[in-house]
C-alpha cells in the first residue's frame, strides 16, 4: 500500500532523512519509532506531499506522490503533530470544510455524522475550535484526517499531551481503525507502539535501525536475563559473592534498604538460568533471599541500545567509510540486544546495501 | 479552489477584519466624496479617486495581512498543501476571495456619487442652455472606477505575495504598505525638479522607466476616460506575476 524507496531528505547541509527504505502492506498499523529530531516527522510530511524529497520514491497505492500528487493525496488522511485547526471556526463548519476541500462524494451529512461518532465529538459540533480543550482539538484532528475515509492514515504523535484516559481511547480508536484502513503512526512512546502497532519501525538520526513485527520485540522483551534481587546480608560480602559466581554476568547494589536486606540488579551470562543456583548458594551462606523480580529486557533498554548505538556509529562514520561502519554497529548491536530481533533486518539491509553498492560502484570508481 | 475560497469569505466576516475594512472604506469613501464634491461644490472626481488610491495603500495590506502568515502560524498550511488541492488553487482561492471582498465594496462605493448625479440633474433642469455639459463626466468616472479596481487588483496580489513570505500579520501588512507606498510615488520622483526647474532625474531613460513601473502613470489615462488596452495589459501582468511568484513562494518551500 505504502513504498518508501531509498527517501533521502537534505535541509541544507543537514541531512534530515537518510536513504530510508520501508513498505506497509494493506492493513497494516505501523509505528514510526525515534526520539526527537529523528527524522519521523519528515518522511511522514514527505509520504503526504508537504515537502519533497531531495530523492528517492515514495508512493501510496502505486502512485507516486511526486508523480500525481492530487491522486496520492486523495488516498490519504493526515493528522500532523500540531492538528491544523481553524481556532475561529466550529466544529461543524471545519468538518464541511474538509469535506469540501478534500472534494468528497460521500453523503455529506451521514459521512460527518459518522465520523464524529468514532472520535466522540458529537457533543461539541457546535462549539467554535478555539474553546475546545487539547483532547478534544485532538479528536477534531482526527476527524479530519478521517473525512473522505482515506484508505492510508497517518498520524504524526497522536497522543501528545492527552491525559491517560485519551491516550488510552485514542490508542483504541487507531486500533478500530486499522481494520479497514492502512496506519502509520509516529512516536516517541514505546508501549505505544507496542500496544498498537502490528510493525514498529525504528528510526533515528534519519536512518532505520530496526524494522521488526511487535510480537518479535515483545519475544525479545520476555528473554529475561535481569533481575533485581533483595538478600538480607552483609552488603559488601553479597555482592562480592554475586560477583564471583559463575554464570553472573554483571552485579550491583541497589541505594534500596529493607531491614538488614539490599537491592541488587544482576545479569546473568546470555541462555543461563541463574535462579536455583542463586537460592541454594546464598541459603548456604544463610543470607536470607526475600525478594526476587525478573526486570527482562526493556522496550526502553532496546530502543536506548539500539539508538545509542547507532549515535556512536556516527562518530565512527566520519572517520570510517560510512557503509563498513555500519555494518560494525549491526554486529555490536546483534551481541547486545542477544536475541533474533535484528536479524532479519540486519539480512535484508545487507542485501539493500549490497544492491546500493553495485548502483554506485560506477560513482565510487570516479571518487578513487 | 471553491472550497477554499469559501473558507476565506467566511473567515472575513467571522473575524473582525472584514468588518474593519468594510467599514473603514465605506466611511472613508464617503467622507472623501463629500468634501471633495458637495462641499467643494465641484463635478470633479479626480481627487476624490487620488485619495482612494491612497486609502488603499492602507486598506488593502488589512485584507491581504492574514491570507497566508495567517496559514502559516496557525500550522494549517499543512492542512491546505496535504489536501488534494494543486498550490495554483489554494493562491488562487485566496487571491480571489480577497478581490471579491475588494470589488464588492469598490462597487457599493459607488453609491457615492448618486448625490452629484442628483444635483446635476436638479441643476440642468434649471438650466436652459443644452450645450454646456453639467454634471460629472460619466466615462471618466466609469474609466476611473475601473482603473481603481484594475489597480487594487495588482495591490492584492502583492500583498498576496508579501504575506506568504512572512508567518507574521502585522509584519506582512508594514511591508505591503511600504511596497505599495513605493510603487505609487515612484513616479513622483519624475516630477521633482531643484532649485532652476531642472528635473532631478536627467536622464530621460530612467524617467521613461520609472514611467513604465508606475502604477499610477496608467492609472491616469483612464481617469480622462479612455480605455487602454495597454493599461489593463500591464495591470493583468502584474497581478499574474505576484501571484505566479506566490506559488512558486510555496513549490520552494516544499523543496526547501
Amino acid at each position: 500500500m505504502i513504498k518508501i524507496e531509498h527517501l533521502v531528505k537534505n535541509y541544507g547541509s543537514f541531512c534530515a532523512v537518510d536513504n530510508i527504505s520501508f513498505s506497509v502492506e494493506s492493513g497494516e498499523i505501523v509505528g514510526l519509532l525515534g526520539p526527537n529530531g529523528a527524522g519521523k516527522s519528515t518522511t511522514m510530511n514527505i509520504l503526504t506531499g508537504y515537502l519533497s524529497s531531495t530523492s528517492g520514491k515514495a508512493s501510496i497505492a502505486g502512485i507516486d506522490i511526486l508523480a500525481d500528487p492530487l491522486g496520492a493525496k486523495k488516498l490519504i488522511g493526515y493528522l500532523p503533530e500540531q492538528p491544523p485547526l481553524y481556532l475561529d471556526m466550529t466544529v461543524k463548519e471545519y468538518l464541511n470544510f474538509n469535506y469540501e476541500l478534500k472534494g468528497c462524494t460521500l453523503d455529506r451529512e451521514q459521512h460527518i455524522a459518522e465520523v464524529c461518532d468514532v472520535v466522540k465529538i458529537k457533543d461539541v459540533y457546535n462549539r467554535v475550535i478555539r474553546n475546545l480543550s487539547k483532547g478534544y482539538r485532538q479528536r477534531v484532528g482526527i476527524a479530519q484526517a478521517l473525512i473522505g475515509n482515506p484508505k492510508v492514515i497517518i498520524f504524526d504523535e497522536p497522543t501528545v499531551g492527552l491525559d491517560p484516559k485519551q491516550i488510552i481511547e485514542i490508542r483504541n480508536l487507531i486500533r478500530n481503525l486499522g481494520r479497514d484502513h492502512t496506519v502509520i503512526l509516529s512516536t516517541h512512546i514505546l508501549q505505544e507502539v507496542q500496544a498498537v502497532c502490528d510493525r514498529i519501525v525504528i528510526i533515528n538520526k534519519g536512518k532505520i535501525v530496526a524494522d521488526e513485527k511487535t510480537e518479535n520485540i515483545s519475544r525479545a522483551v520476555e528473554n529475561n536475563r535481569r533481575f533485581n534481587v533483595k538478600i538480607c546480608g552483609p552488603s559488601r560480602e553479597v555482592l562480592a559473592m554475586l560477583k564471583s559466581k559463575p554464570g553472573i554476568a554483571y552485579a550491583e547494589v541497589l541505594a534500596e534498604r529493607d531491614g538488614d536486606a539490599y537491592t541488587y540488579t544482576i545479569e546473568s551470562e546470555y541462555g543461563v538460568d541463574i535462579r536455583k543456583n542463586l537460592f541454594f548458594s546464598l541459603a548456604e551462606k544463610g543470607w536470607a533471599m526475600i525478594g526476587m523480580e525478573a526486570l527482562g529486557m526493556s522496550l526502553e533498554d532496546i530502543f536506548i541500545t539500539v539508538v545509542d548505538k547507532s549515535e556512536g556509529s556516527d562518530k565512527n562514520a566520519r572517520r570510517d567509510a560510512r557503509r563498513s561502519s555500519a555494518r560494525k554497529t549491526r554486529t555490536g548491536l546483534e551481541a547486545d540486544v542477544a536475541g533474533n530481533l535484528y536479524r532479519d533486518a540486519e539480512a535484508r539491509r545487507r542485501a539493500a546495501e549490497e544492491e546500493a553498492l553495485k548502483n554506485n560502484a560506477q560513482d565510487q570508481d570516479d571518487d578513487y | 479552489m471553491l472550497a477554499i475560497y469559501k473558507k476565506e469569505m467566511r473567515s472575513y466576516f467571522i473575524n473582525p477584519i472584514g468588518y474593519v475594512y468594510t467599514g473603514i472604506f465605506l466611511v472613508f469613501s464617503a467622507l472623501v466624496a463629500c468634501y471633495t464634491t458637495l462641499v467643494s461644490e465641484s463635478y470633479s472626481t479626480t481627487q476624490y479617486f487620488t485619495y482612494m488610491i491612497f486609502a488603499f495603500i492602507i486598506l488593502i495590506p488589512l485584507l491581504t495581512m492574514r491570507l497566508f502568515a495567517e496559514e502559516r502560524k496557525g500550522r494549517t498550511e499543512q492542512l491546505l498543501l496535504t489536501a488534494p488541492v494543486t498550490i495554483t488553487g489554494m493562491v488562487m482561492g485566496k487571491y480571489l476571495a480577497a478581490l471579491t471582498l475588494y470589488v464588492s465594496t469598490v462597487l457599493i462605493s459607488c453609491i457615492n456619487f448618486i448625490p452629484i448625479y442628483v444635483i446635476a440633474a436638479a441643476e440642468r433642469a434649471g438650466n436652459s442652455t443644452e450645450f454646456t455639459h453639467i454634471g460629472p463626466v460619466t466615462a471618466q468616472l466609469v474609466g476611473s472606477v475601473i482603473a481603481l479596481l484594475l489597480l487594487g487588483a495588482a495591490f492584492i496580489a502583492i500583498g498576496t505575495f508579501i504575506s506568504s513570505l512572512t508567518e507574521n500579520q502585522l509584519s506582512a501588512a508594514v511591508v505591503t504598505i511600504g511596497v505599495l507606498c513605493a510603487m505609487v510615488m515612484l513616479n513622483l520622483l519624475n516630477n521633482i525638479t531643484d532649485s532652476d526647474g531642472n528635473q532631478i532625474i536627467g536622464s530621460y531613460v530612467i524617467r521613461a522607466v520609472i514611467n513604465w513601473f508606475s502604477v499610477l502613470s496608467r492609472y491616469y489615462t483612464f481617469s480622462y476616460g479612455i480605455f487602454d488596452f495597454a493599461a489593463i495589459l500591464y495591470y493583468v501582468s502584474l497581478i499574474l506575476v505576484f501571484i505566479f511568484l506566490t506559488i512558486r513562494v510555496y513549490e520552494k518551500r516544499r523543496w526547501g
